[in-house]
């Protein structure tokens, strides 16, 4: 195994040189022609041919009880039913990302049309109808389905994304004695990943042997948890997504169909599969908390920020560690001596709350970026002159340099390109028909991480190289750029690198998520590459770094030796592996970037319109520009959902998710998405990775929605603290004369 | 006690050119017909209740929510669904230009859009007006607002959007092209 | 979805016969059934029924055939020429997607969006009499403010139906017997009141064969369609009007709302007060005032008594503008 620790900046790479002239090149995606023709199978599509069984899961229609019987002689009497698996190990929800533990239902109800029992039938039409005649008694126990006046019950978890509270000097003094006082309160509802594709599972059982097809993004800590929830020992589960209809943290933990699918593949004696409904993905995954956050920012007069605190309360199901980590921006992104960054859990009886996009920045800067705008105008300074006074030279919580930075560099650069300069300068007056228009920037960063992950490339006698990770492609362009990284680093043209993904009978990886899987699992393909390269050394017997690899030669001095001449009929396999070190603590690492937005809202009915979104980030060595800036996009877009749009509604009465389908929980259509900006600045950080990049899945939904709520706020002079902005919100302080005619 | 319905029927469908024979329940949809009985797992399952987009077909045609329609009732029309658009080797233009503008990312809605834009250029071709057209008298030419509109059915939670648009721009003109 | 039995309608005559639940474009029906919202122990398939026309009638309108599609009638071009408004409703409605599925008698016979009749684990006097209504006191943002009852604030989602409405549609059906009638779409629908679960006048297995228009109706067609996202959502509130001046005087005002009501709302009151008015928004505040005198939130909707008022008079303003 052939290991890289991340405890030094990385120097100057194969990929800095770009011999071969492919990394960073916006190359079409290594899977499109399969995705483009429908011939990329995703979890539910395996096993065509073969006798399967299908499945559909059983909801309990209650907010918190106890299971007192479940009568399922109805439902298994129907011609075509092959069982009906009920019992503790059902899952009420989905996994936690943090660890292999599955949330069993153990005879309870935890939330409202959670899985209670599977049925499995010939027909997916059989199992369906069936699912209707299971009979469930319960013994209804108290529920609490909101935060309303709960609040003071919230507990510190220490099982979160983050510690529940970072502090630094005395807050609470230090904004007493503050020349400027700012406090406002921000709440963001609950929001849900929605990916296209439902969860969804195909399990196969050889003996003892059982093998899972699901849509997930962590195989590695998925296997085991899909093992605890079955009850088998890992070793004895093989898990395969080769490809992932979208995730967004909804499929860091295995959903309840993995488990569902293998216990009744078991009981039926065939292949079982299951996808879930929409309205189970709405109800039974998981989903993101509801959050009510106080910012709260002391200055001096003349605007430069001395304290700052952000405090979020957010729900999550009893016993469950996970929040949503709002403030994790809030640590390194403003300045300040005192600092207050908390988080509390409030118990609700609703689905488990999750991982979601960004979790932290999506949530926490809409808040933030909110207030910036809203105490930069207080002061009488334009919002970027405003960060600009207050722009930190190091993290100001730890002290640490910033590997690297250049927020204002993204500012500076966006204000140009946008023409910030022809901003309304005073709210509400800038109109054109009937719609107000406005300008509004905000800030993004979102923090970067490396995880341990290994990768092997298997160099083939006739010169091809093959990349084989466990790592998975969630829609990020994995496949992609481990192609493009392997690629340059072996001088292959790249129709001579294959990538194989998405199994766990390949070695172990990062997975995808919290956007470090293309640093993590790329930089396991460098680590092997490299020592590809240094095999190639030995056997010519020159010094690795004079030898240039191009087009499938090695060039060395003047001689050009085709790699099969290199490899004398055999193929070399070698493994590469990551590891995170000392840069991850003796830095302070983000990417960075500024959104700008410019928006119409109708003068009356107050329905808002994004006309224009750019977003300029810095986020190291971009290894795709085009699957990047796609990625970018995507950002933005869940930036106009999460402001205008989305909101997962629960009836406090009963816990029920009341929107649970596409037709009511509004996600963005192509109408709401104008044509949209996205540049990457050129950019290096060494001491992110050896790739010398950083995360850039989500970065740009950090903060953009805060740019739409800001841009809201100069076309109308309204300032709304409760999103999504909805025109309900606007329309009580809407000018009283409606129309085109002013 | 319930009558005993006759659960299954026999059926003849048309897919692609190619004729199926079919002894399926009569509550199958069309888009489960394809994907759990003849194996054509190109048309997507993404809500089921027509509020996505991802399993459109085109029948006689026309572009539809295949989950939202029996396969009983498709007996004698014309089906075509993503694989018989194209097929890597032989892309349509409008899967092309889908790969070429990066017009998706996991992929899931992508054989939905693809074969959507397909029916939607078709539509353009025939004069229909949009909510997006600003006269609806006057026939239809094709804009990015147009595009935008006309597409509003086929959600993508990845977002690719932009260049969805871009792609059927280019595929558009290409086709022209070609015709 | 429960079993049901199938069979298709050869002739519009035998289809009422054959004792089941239509179904055409099914884009609502099966939608319901998968959820067993809707439980049809058979389904008579009148797809093939010859209701696909569009012709015009002696008086100068249009009947068009039951099983027109939304978007071959919203491309029809004497709906484009000569009702405007409807042609509008139509492409505000759905996706392209549905409208090329969804029939004009489909469309008429729509059921509510409310996401508590949509929930069969949920109280619905709607869905099942008697249940009580989940919405009431829960989360009713889209719901009724016009028309409602203790029993049930759902609304039609149909916006069709309500430039029909504004347009004095005619439904024209046939009976079990073989006999026919013709319904004025204002005596089509039906408020909630104790029976919301009954939501029109239609008899059991009557089936609906064609909308009638009248000859056209001169003037300013305008549909307006306010909703939370830009496309594919259903209207919060919506306003169908044809407006015809004359003199700087208004001297026809058609005008019927969706997203208030349990049916396409039209209060002739409201018409009759504009007549003879000057464009000016005192007058159009007057018909709001009349419009809205009996409305009441439910909380969550609220919002949609002012938001009615301002799309009314932004319309009317708009219509009646270089007159």
């Amino acid at each position: 195994m052939n290991k890289h620790v991340m405890n030094e900046a990385i120097g100057e790479t194969r990929l800095d040189r770009g011999t071969q002239g492919v990394i960073g090149q916006g190359v079409d995606r290594y899977e499109g022609k399969l995705k483009v023709s429908g011939k990329a199978p995703y979890a539910y599509e395996h096993l065509i041919g073969e006798k399967v069984a299908y499945g559909f899961v059983v909801p309990g229609p209650i907010g918190r009880a106890r299971v007192k019987s479940i009568d399922t002689a109805k439902a298994r009497a129907m011609p075509g039913v092959l069982a009906v698996v009920t019992g503790d190990a059902i899952m009420h929800s989905s996994a936690q990302p943090m660890g292999p533990d599955v949330p069993a239902m153990k005879g309870e109800i935890f939330h409202y049309n959670q899985p209670v029992a599977l049925v499995v039938a010939e027909t997916f039409e059989t199992a369906r109808h069936a699912s209707h005649l299971v009979e469930v008694d319960y013994e209804p126990l108290e529920g609490h389905y909101e935060m309303e006046g709960r609040r003071e019950t919230g507990r510190a978890s220490d099982g979160g994304p983050m510690a529940a509270d970072t502090k630094r000097g005395d807050f609470e003094k230090a904004f007493a004695a503050s020349e400027v006082q700012f406090d406002r309160t921000y709440t963001t509802p609950s929001y849900h990943a929605a990916a296209m594709e439902p969860h969804a599972s195909v399990a196969k059982w050889d003996g003892d042997q059982l093998t899972v097809w699901s849509s997930c993004q962590l195989l590695d800590l998925n296997v085991k948890q899909i093992a605890n929830g079955v009850g088998v020992d890992a070793s004895k589960v093989r898990l395969l997504s080769p490809y992932i209809g979208g995730g967004f943290g909804s499929k860091l933990g295995i959903g309840p169909d993995a488990v569902l699918a293998a216990l009744g593949a078991r009981e039926v004696g065939r292949p079982v599969k299951l996808a879930l409904t929409r309205q189970n993905v709405f109800q039974a995954t998981s989903r993101r908390g509801e959050t009510i956050q106080r910012v709260r920012i002391g200055a001096t007069k003349d605007g430069r920020i001395t304290c700052f605190a952000h405090e979020t309360d957010t729900p999550n199901a009893e016993g469950e560690g996970f929040f949503e980590p709002s403030g994790i921006s809030t640590v390194f992104l403003y300045p300040g001596d005192d600092r207050l960054v908390t988080h509390r859990v409030v118990t609700t009886d609703v689905l488990t709350t999750s991982a979601v996009r960004a979790p932290g920045e999506a949530t926490g800067m809409l808040a933030t970026e909110s207030a910036l705008d809203e105490l930069a105008e207080q002061f009488g300074i334009d919002p970027i002159a405003f960060r600009k006074l207050n722009e930190p030279e190091k993290d100001p919580q730890e002290d640490v340099p910033f590997s690297s930075r250049r927020l204002l560099e993204c500012i500076d650069e966006g204000a140009r390109r946008f023409g910030w300069a022809d901003r309304p300068s005073k709210p509400a007056t800038r109109r054109e028909g009937e719609w107000l228009v406005g300008y509004g920037m905000a800030s993004a960063s979102r923090a970067n991480s490396l995880m341990a992950s290994s990768a092997e490339i298997e160099m083939s006698a006739d010169g091809r190289a093959t990349v084989k990770t466990s790592m998975t492609d969630i829609g990020t362009g994995t496949y992609t750029i481990l192609q493009q990284i392997a690629a340059e680093m072996l001088g292959l043209p790249l129709d001579r690198v294959d990538v194989l993904l998405g199994d766990t009978s390949l070695p172990a990886s990062s997975g995808s998520g919290g956007s470090w899987g293309a640093n993590s699992a790329g930089s396991s393909v460098f680590v092997a590459a490299e020592a590809i390269v240094e095999e190639f050394a030995r056997r010519l017997d020159v010094d690795a770094s004079t030898l240039t690899l191009k087009d499938g030669h090695a060039i060395a001095g003047n001689r050009q030796i085709p790699f099969s001449e290199i490899l004398k009929r055999e193929t070399l396999t070698v493994t590469g592996k990551i590891e995170p070190g000392d840069t991850s603590d003796n830095t302070n690492q983000a990417s960075y970037g500024a959104h700008f937005a410019e928006v119409a809202v109708n003068v009356t009915t107050g329905e808002t319109r994004v006309r224009r979104l750019l977003t300029v980030g810095t986020a190291g060595r971009i290894l795709n520009m085009k699957t990047a800036t796609s990625q970018c996009y995507g950002g933005q877009i869940w930036g106009i959902g999460y402001a205008l749009e989305e909101e997962l509604v629960v009836d406090p009465r009963s816990g029920l998710i009341v929107n649970h389908d596409l037709a009511e929980y509004h996600v963005p259509v192509h109408a709401d998405v104008p044509k949209l900006d996205v540049v990457l600045l050129e950019d290096r950080d060494p001491y992110a990775s050896p790739l010398a990049g950083k995360g850039i899945g989500e970065l740009a939904i950090a903060g953009v929605g805060a740019a739409i709520n800001n841009a809201v706020y100069n076309a109308t002079g309204i300032r709304v603290y409760d999103y999504p902005i909805t025109m309900d919100k606007l329309l009580p302080r809407l000018p009283e004369e409606v129309g085109a005619a002013a | 006690m319930k009558r005993n319905r006759r659960a299954k029927r026999s059926m003849k469908l048309k897919i692609n050119g190619v004729e199926h024979e079919l002894d399926i329940d009569m509550r199958t949809s069309l888009l489960d017909a394809c994907r759990d009985h003849l194996g054509l797992t190109g048309s997507k399952k993404g809500c089921d209740h027509g509020q996505c987009g991802a399993c459109t077909m085109l029948v006689n045609g026309r572009r539809i929510n295949s989950c939202l329609t029996l396969a009983v009732m498709h007996e004698g029309d014309e089906i075509t669904t993503i694989e018989g658009i194209g097929e890597p080797g032989n892309l349509h233009p409008m899967q092309e230009a889908f790969l070429h503008h990066d017009g998706f990312q996991c992929g899931y809605c992508t054989p939905g859009q693809i074969v959507s834009a397909v029916g939607m250029l078709g539509e353009v071709a025939d004069g229909w007006p949009s909510h997006a057209s600003a006269d609806v008298k006057a026939g239809a030419a094709l804009s990015g607002d147009e595009i935008r509109e006309r597409m509003s059915g086929n959600l993508c939670r990845c977002s690719a959007y932009p260049n969805i648009v871009d792609a059927i721009e280019t595929a558009s003109a290409k086709m022209k092209e070609n015709a | 979805m429960r079993p049901f039995d199938y069979a298709r309608a050869g002739n519009v005559a035998e289809a009422g016969q054959m004792a089941g639940r239509f179904i055409a474009g099914g884009t609502n029906l099966l939608d319901l059934m998968k959820l067993e919202v809707e439980t049809p122990d058979k389904l008579v398939d009148i797809t093939r029924l010859p209701l696909r026309g569009i012709e015009e009638t002696d008086d100068g309108g249009l009947r068009i055939g039951a099983l027109v599609s939304n978007a071959d009638l919203a491309a029809d071009p004497r709906i484009r020429r000569d009702y405007e408004v409807l042609s509008r409703a139509l492409l505000a409605g759905a996706s392209g997607q549905l409208r090329n599925k969804a029939t004009t008698g489909g469309n008429l016979l729509q059921r509510t969006r409310c996401s508590y009749f949509y929930e069969p684990s949920q109280p619905c006097n709607k869905r099942e009499p008697g249940s009580g209504c989940g919405a009431i006191g829960g989360f009713n943002r889209i719901h009724a403010v016009l028309g409602t009852s203790d029993k049930c604030i759902a609304t039609h989602p149909s916006d069709m139906a309500v430039a029909m409405r504004a347009l004095d549609a005619v439904v024209e059906t046939q009976k079990v017997d073989g006999s026919t009638r013709a319904i004025a779409l204002g005596e089509f629908y039906r408020l909630p009141g104790d029976t919301p679960e009954i939501e029109n006048v239609l008899e059991q297995g009557e089936l609906i064969t064609a909308v009638r228009l009248p000859k056209p109706f001169a003037g300013q067609h305008r549909y307006r369609k306010v909703r939370d996202r830009a496309s594919y959502a259903f209207a919060l509130v919506s306003v169908a009007a044809v407006v015809r001046m004359d003199g700087g005087k208004i001297a026809e005002a058609r005008l019927a709302f969706g997203g208030l009501a349990h049916m396409p709302w039209r209060d002739e009151t409201v018409e009759k007060a504009l007549i003879g008015q000057e464009p000016a928004m005192a007058n159009f505040d007057k018909a709001a005032d009349i419009l809205l005198a009996e409305a009441k939130g439910q909380g969550e909707n609220d919002f949609k008594i002012p938001l009615a008022r301002r799309t009314l008079k932004a319309v009317l303003a708009d219509a009646t503008k270089g007159a």
